[in-house]
């Protein structure tokens, strides 16, 4: 398992590589790219990408939740969650490692 | 939303691109991201989440059909967790920034 974590950087980079774009529109369209899905799902839509994945917002009850340090009890609002759904084939092509 | 949706989106957004580019755009990020999990690398996207691996033990599983044991092997899993600015959008603590609007997103207002 190696340590390395890929960020925006990284995207914008290949994005950089694979279309004759500018460095700063590259990394401009991660950016547009992540805040559409961002605003998407604000919206309470979901966002499906075939071959890697959904994105699905869940509603979430209201539970008593408890402070660990204290013990004390505290309610837990109602809130909305995202919950990310791989698709069958992110699931095979994590598991094949490292096939390139 | 679905893919071609987003690819759709992003190619209002940027009117001078051809939308072969915008597909490639999308897609290239999409590769990206599960050529770094196939490594068991972490991609963390400020903001928006984080992606990572998670390993799983072997097992004993059982079909729930017929009750019958099966060995399941151990495996990786894809993870994904929501970043602190999108969970606070989700709950309203942040406001919806408005769609970037660049040269001319001419009448794309999509509301729900």
């Amino acid at each position: 398992m190696t340590g390395k974590t890929i960020t925006r950087a990284d995207l914008s980079e290949s994005v950089y590589q694979e279309v004759g774009l500018s460095r700063n529109e590259s990394a401009e369209l991660v950016d547009t790219v992540l805040e559409e899905i961002s605003a998407a799902l604000t919206r309470g839509e979901s966002v499906k990408i075939s071959s890697f994945g959904s994105f699905l917002v869940r509603m979430k009850g209201e539970r008593i939740g408890r402070n660990p340090k204290t013990g004390e009890e505290v309610p837990i609002k109602p809130r909305r969650v995202l919950v990310f759904r791989a698709s069958h084939v992110l699931k095979d092509r994590v598991n094949k490692g490292i096939a390139s | 939303m679905t893919k071609s949706e987003l690819i759709l989106r992003i190619g209002e957004l940027n009117p001078h691109l051809y939308h072969r580019d915008v597909e490639r755009i999308v897609t290239t990020i999409f590769e990206e991201i599960t050529q770094a999990l196939a490594k068991r690398e972490r991609v963390e996207l400020r903001g928006f989440g984080a992606f990572s691996v998670k390993f799983r033990e072997a097992r004993r599983g059982r079909n729930p059909r017929t009750g019958e044991t099966v060995a399941v092997e151990q495996k990786v899993v894809p993870f994904f967790k929501t970043g602190k600015e999108l969970r606070d959008r989700l709950n309203g603590r942040i406001e919806t920034e408005p769609a970037k609007t660049p040269s001319s997103a001419g009448g794309a207002g999509k509301e729900p």
